[in-house]
């Protein structure tokens, strides 16, 4: 089953290394990534999207609370959470596909944030069913390049993680 | 006053109250060095080859309570103490390694012995750090001392780059450490271990199951007061040997791939099972599916989570230090007068005097061949048990744990989880300056002592007059025995052709060498090694051992834990299969 994991991390040299080494010696799944500092310069929160049965998620969030720099671990899905992933996609965008395609990313509440005479370069925010949904409701041959950020997580309303 | 990242080092050291580092000089660490030389607090011990500075520095953690160090210099120096950290890590070692490291300016620009050490050691330490910033230095070499020995223990690296030891700083070392991302849990939690505590006092074939975290966590005294106090069976883990006395009744022996057929039965048909500071390791339940086929409550007490339900699911996880939450179990039991029902434990003890009396160390012996069994026994008996024993690994490594019962923790030194074979000897040095006055053997064959022969030239120097027991059966054994068993007796690449004349080896590095063929010969060379005359002396006995001797009982992979491979004599007898509610009323 999928999940999400957000983890808060010393902001340190090697930190994001020790948790993508232990994926990979461990042989969990990384379905997507994502770090950046917070508020406070000192930590790093970092979301991963990952799959695996219950017994491998928690061995995954054990052996994660084990490394020194991991401050704190949380699974997103064991409660009420917002997912957030963005996309920016360039596409082919002449003739009748260059309305087309203007349309198709307005129903999406996309925006194009970039024009050229025969590219849109649309820029998509969503869950990661949703940006995935947007790529398989256009045309696969108008799709130039994709570039996708990974999921964000965060639990709704009072649940915070903080230290 | 400011003075160098070498002399900031080595003032640390003297604050942690390190006794000896282990290591091996070179050009990043000379700084270092130069600032050893120049301190007389703690001694330098000058290994032959890096590997064994970390094993040494291991064992002398191992016999002792105290925090392993290696000293090793960058590039090729790293990168030999790999597997000696990696051996660390796997046996929950506290200990520290420093490398040298190329000038911060230089890191990265393929430099002279430039290695990514921090990189390559990252997944087999507990935790590595390098020092970019001499301000940094002190600090961090007091946390890499309470990281590697608190919790989990284990093995931390710090990597000195040149220019840090050689810039200048005011030293202050720190009083106390707090990492807000490290605490590690010390108490039980007392819901769950009232939990352990009603399983026990309902139990109907109860077991206590106890690995290596019983000695790291100094838990020997409590384990053995509550195995006594409920009358109930015991095993060890190999790692676990010694923290219950080997010769007590109450012992089953070590259970596992080469257990003892009581051990292995009673894990497989206990139907209440304590584990201490154990971890369900391949090597001793095996297949998990078939151990959990019989049902069982079982109760898991370890200090890292991640140990917990890692390979079988538990009813009762407890985390803490193994030591505190068996000391909560005590004074509950105590407290509340709780007791393990005496008639259904009567009958266990029947059952498992029934599989104890099968005798399954039973060995032939000879006349004519030296039984590397036999030669253990010995040792146990002209030592009276008191020896420190380190082992390499293979079949000599399995004689060891098996006809050796050790009375104390901390006596059996061995490479359990990683299986190092070159492990033995260095150890023995580093284990005989931990303890001056113990005797200390290492139980070898002719192939692991060859991994790291050269130690014996450190033995002279530092004058650790270690008895090496070397069962030369002319065979990588324990490869042969499963060549013999699994791959049609096709003995690849696992004979020894061409074996030195250990006697002349051990001669030309000092010391005394004893060559014995003729079994007769085994008790009196024993004693002559272990005599006064020789007390002060290294002696290397090459015990020409039979070649075709094989460890037993033996499981297979992908058996389970009462599907062993049996003794000879035990083939032909009708063990009768287990019975969950057999009547053991006239039972003598």
């Amino acid at each position: 089953m999928r999940h999400i994991l957000s983890i808060l991390l010393e902001n340190e040299a090697g930190a994001l290394s020790r948790v993508v080494g232990l994926f990979s010696a461990r042989a969990y799944n990384i379905d997507s990534l994502t770090v950046s500092t917070t508020e406070d310069p000192t930590l790093s929160r970092m979301t991963i999207v990952t799959h695996g049965s219950d017994e491998v998620i928690e061995q995954i969030t054990k052996q994660l609370n084990k490394l020194i720099e991991v401050v704190k671990v949380i699974d997103l899905n064991e409660s009420d959470h917002i997912e957030r992933e963005m996309m920016l996609i360039k596409v082919r965008a002449t003739g009748k596909d260059r309305e087309e395609m203007k349309r198709m990313a307005d129903i999406f509440r996309g925006r194009i944030i970039d024009v050229t005479e025969k590219t849109y370069t649309i820029e998509l925010t969503g869950t990661s069913d949703k940006l995935n949904a947007f790529i398989e409701a256009i045309d696969r041959s108008v799709i130039l390049e994709t570039v996708r950020t990974g999921a964000s997580g965060i639990g709704r309303g009072e649940r915070i993680l903080k230290i | 006053m400011q003075i160098s990242g070498a002399e900031i080092l080595v003032r640390s050291l003297q604050e942690e109250g390190v006794e000896f580092v282990f290591g091996y000089p070179g050009g990043a660490v000379l700084e270092i060095y130069d600032a050893i030389f120049r301190q007389q607090q703690f001694k330098h011990v000058l290994v032959r080859h890096e590997q064994a500075a970390v094993h040494a520095a291991d064992a002398y953690s191992r016999s002792s309570n105290k925090v392993g160090v290696a000293l090793v210099t960058s590039g090729p120096g790293a990168t030999n103490a790999v597997t000696g950290i990696a051996t660390a890590y796997m046996d929950s070692i506290p200990m520290v390694v420093i490398s040298g490291q190329v000038s911060t300016p230089a890191i990265g620009m393929d430099a002279f012995q430039e290695v990514d050490m921090v990189g390559i050691t990252r997944p087999c330490v507990k935790h590595n750090f390098l020092v970019k910033d001499i301000n940094e230095l002190a600090p961090t070499i007091k946390k890499a001392f309470y990281i590697a020995a608190s919790g989990r223990p284990g093995p931390v690296v710090v990597d000195i780059p040149k220019d840090v030891t050689q810039r200048l700083a005011e030293f202050h070392y720190p009083e106390s450490v707090s990492i807000r991302s490290y605490v590690p849990v010390t108490r039980g939690h007392p819901g769950q271990i009232k939990k352990a505590v009603n399983l026990l006092a309902e139990a109907k074939r109860p077991y206590i199951y106890v690995g290596g975290g019983a000695v790291q966590g100094n838990a020997s005294a409590e384990v053995t007061e509550l195995v006594k106090m409920l009358g109930v069976p015991c095993t060890n883990t190999l790692m676990g040997l010694g923290a219950y006395p080997g010769q007590d009744q109450q012992f089953l022996g070590m259970l596992g791939m080469h257990g003892t057929y009581e051990a292995n039965m009673a894990m497989q048909y206990c139907d209440v099972l304590i584990a201490v500071g154990a971890r369900f390791d391949d090597r001793v339940i095996s297949v998990p599916s078939h151990f959990l086929s019989q049902p069982k409550k079982i109760v898991h007490i370890d200090v890292d989570p991640s140990s917990i339900a890692k390979r079988v699911k538990v009813d009762v996880p407890i985390v803490g230090d193994v030591k505190h939450v068996l000391r909560d179990m005590i004074d509950l039991l105590k407290q509340t007068g709780q007791q393990v029902p005496q008639q259904h434990l009567a009958n266990w003890w029947k059952q498992i005097e029934e599989w104890r009396s099968y005798n399954s160390l039973l060995y032939t012996p000879s006349t004519e061949f030296i039984k590397p069994q036999y030669v253990v026994q010995k040792l146990y008996e002209i030592t009276g048990g008191d020896a420190i024993i380190t082992s390499d690994v293979g079949q000599h490594q399995m004689w060891a744990a098996q006809y050796y019962p050790f009375k104390r923790p901390k006596q059996w030194l061995n490479s359990g989880g990683l299986g190092t074979m070159g492990f033995g000897l260095p150890a023995a040095i580093g284990a005989q300056l931990a303890n001056p006055d113990a005797q200390v053997a290492c139980i070898t064959g002719e192939g692991s002592i060859q991994m790291n022969i050269q130690e014996l030239s450190t033995a002279k120097q530092y004058h650790t007059p270690v008895k090496v027991i070397a069962l030369n059966n002319r065979y990588l054994g324990m490869v042969r025995q499963w060549q013999e068993f699994f791959y049609g007796t096709r003995y690849s690449e696992s004979y020894m052709d061409a074996l030195p004349d250990f006697v002349k080896i051990a001669e030309a590095y000092g010391h005394v060498g004893i060559k014995v063929e003729n079994p007769a010969d085994v008790e009196p060379v024993l004693r002559e090694a272990f005599s006064p005359a020789l007390k002060e002396r290294l002696v290397f006995l090459d015990f020409r051992t039979d070649q075709s001797e094989n460890v037993f009982p033996m499981i297979q992979n992908g058996k389970g834990l009462d599907q062993m491979d049996l003794p000879p004599h035990m083939r032909d007898l009708q063990i009768a299969p287990f019975e969950n509610n057999r009547d053991y009323g006239n039972m003598c």
